[in-house]
């Protein structure tokens, strides 16, 4: 886990290194252009003098201690940037991947029953449409539908200014009804592949001689159903939502974009606009870091399902 | 001269029952259809519906079918239809480059891996499940930002990130296909590695690989309306994604503008998709039941 987020490192700084231009030359054109002493000065300032492997040593020791630079659109420090918007993402992306997988699996397990019946059609048609639509058009569209034409719920946000008092609650329904909209356009992308791969391993187990064995001593289908068949056809579904949470957090950008939820996503959003570049990075680093997360409590939930597994 | 006959006999069966296969399947065949139909109109198209999909040619936000523009104006006055008929051919061929891109890194690195085994696979493998972790979008707008936004910097950045699936799909096919024995006999006969990973080993392992490389056309499509939407994309061709993105601030007066585009690229990655089943069901005859 740590390497990855050194490779991560290593890797932005390879790609800053690399790009054409350096930050003596950003602020050299903010401020109008600068002669040749100036740029010799600003180059020596922020360390770009020095040999290939020190700059590297040295970005990696400022990351390392949480400094990942200065944003000069905002004027703040990186670091309090990211960490005034993480909690939106965490929220929206832990809270749709959630979603995704309780409604997948509960389809899945209703298909596997009639394997030929509509609810498995339903499944493959949705998969088909996760697939194809992308996902920022779907928001739109949601969008356009449920806040436009049939107000419901609000366009943008993640609370509603006019709301300063009330206890707890209010402001809890608040975030939860602003929530809600993008919750569900980045989950439709991944729930039909939940449920599409937990019907097929609910098919598999289905046929296993310890479900004939459950049924045959005059377990109730529930009990079959929920207690032996459904614990042991998870793991595939499970390894694959830990796959996908890359692709997960990938959507949570776009979401975010079009429902101005305040997160990283409109963060990266805005930096690219107004090309801030440490920004960008440090939200990098920061997904990166929210994605080993996932994976490793993906872990720990496969470890609890089957004890067999080690990590 | 009947010994000839009889060893090629099966090696022109299966691709006659492949396409067999694949033109039965009513959705392949649709999925097809459709595709060649979106391509023709990408690339013929401009022919019969010459307007320029940058001139402003009437007022902005006229809706569709008014003033004999069938899908509208978009916010400077632009030729929606003009743009999505002019968008196809960028859109496909950043989405079919990109896929090739990621199917050539995916390819080299996963049967080095799968071929060699030992240190090799465990560095490469590392790779790839670093590839894996990586936020794919953020890190294809990171090289989009730093490198500026041209349609090859973009066609290298989709295909840079996503390629880790076709890695591990052809891993895991060398490791099955290595220890059988036609590779075996081929070694005995002299074969050098590079014959055998190239000529011997990577034509049987093809099926899946060509399956998975279709699907990722259609990531790569999705994908780069998705940089596009983010404003990353190449200000001098129009593409779908491109529309959207430019388009985006007005959803709420004029949804339209949004809209079709998007059915453009849903109808697209969704032939694609169809394409992509067929080829599995047509080349996998073991999976067809699934």
């Amino acid at each position: 886990m740590l390497l990855v987020l050194l490779v991560v490192v290593v890797l932005n700084f390879l790609m800053l290194h690399l790009a054409p231009g350096d930050i003596a030359d950003t602020i050299a054109q903010t401020m109008g252009g600068a002669d040749e002493q100036d740029m010799a000065e600003l180059r020596k300032q922020y360390g770009l003098d020095q040999p290939f492997f020190i700059q590297l040593f040295n970005y990696v020791v400022r990351v390392a201690l949480l400094d990942f630079g200065h944003s000069h659109f905002y004027n703040l420090p990186v670091f309090d940037l990211i960490m005034e918007r993480f909690p939106a993402t965490l929220l929206l992306v832990f809270s749709a991947q959630i979603l995704s997988l309780f409604v997948g699996i509960l389809l899945g397990v209703y298909a596997a029953q009639n394997p030929n019946g509509l609810s498995s059609l339903f499944v493959n048609m949705f998969s088909l449409f996760g697939y194809a639509a992308p996902v920022f058009w779907t928001g739109i569209l949601l969008l356009i539908a449920f806040s436009l034409h049939i107000p419901i719920f609000p366009v943008s946000g993640m609370r509603d200014i006019t709301i300063e008092s009330g206890n707890f609650f209010v402001h809890f329904f608040d975030v939860l009804r602003h929530l809600f909209l993008p919750m569900i356009t980045l989950a439709s992308i991944f729930f039909a592949y939940y449920s599409r791969l937990c019907r097929a391993s609910m098919l598999e187990v289905l046929g296993a001689d310890f479900v004939r064995t459950a049924k045959a001593k005059g377990l109730s289908k529930k009990d079959v159903l929920l207690k032996h068949a459904l614990k042991n056809s998870l793991s595939p579904v499970i390894t694959f939502a830990g796959l996908s949470f890359s692709a997960v957090v990938s959507g949570a950008i776009l979401v975010e974009t079009v429902y101005s939820w305040p997160g990283l996503g409109t963060l990266a959003f805005n930096s690219i606009i107004s090309r801030d570049t440490p920004v960008l990075l440090g939200i990098l680093i920061f997904s990166t870091l929210m994605v080993t997360v996932g994976n490793l409590l993906t872990d720990l939930t496969l470890k609890a399902l089957d004890p067999r597994i080690k990590i | 001269m009947l010994e000839n006959e009889e060893i090629e006999e099966p090696t022109i069966k299966p691709v006659k029952e492949i396409f067999q296969t694949f033109f039965k399947s009513y959705s392949a065949v649709t999925g097809l259809i459709i595709l060649i139909g979106i391509a023709v109109m990408g690339f013929i198209g401009p022919l019969f519906y010459p307007t320029d999909p940058f001139d402003m040619v009437w007022m902005p936000f006229s809706p569709p079918g008014a003033d004999g523009f069938l899908l509208g104006t978009d916010y400077l006055g632009r030729d929606i239809l003009s743009q999505i008929i002019n968008g196809a051919r960028v859109s496909i061929a950043i989405g079919f480059s990109a896929a090739l891109v990621s199917c050539f890194i995916g390819v080299g690195i996963g049967s080095f891996a799968g071929f060699y085994g030992g240190w090799v696979e465990e560095t490469l493998m590392r790779i790839t499940e670093f590839f894996q972790v990586l936020p794919t979008l953020l890190f294809a707008m990171v090289i989009v930002a730093l490198f500026g936004s041209s349609v090859l910097s973009i066609t290298l950045a989709i295909g840079a990130v996503s390629w880790a699936s076709v890695a591990r799909i052809t891993r895991s096919e060398f490791l099955r296909i290595k220890e059988l024995d036609f590779v075996l006999a081929s070694r005995s006969s002299g074969s050098n590695n590079m014959a055998l990973i190239f000529r011997v080993i990577l034509p049987n392992a093809a099926a899946p690989i060509i399956v998975q490389s279709a699907l990722l056309v259609g990531a790569a499509i999705t994908f780069e309306a998705g940089l596009a939407f983010l404003g990353l994309s190449d200000p001098n061709v129009i593409s779908w994604g491109q529309v959207i993105g430019s388009n985006r601030v007005y959803i709420l007066d004029a949804t339209y503008t949004v809209t079709f585009p998007g059915v453009a690229i849903f109808i697209t990655v969704l032939a694609i998709s169809l394409v992509g089943d067929g080829l599995n069901d047509a080349l996998n005859p073991k999976l067809r039941s699934r």
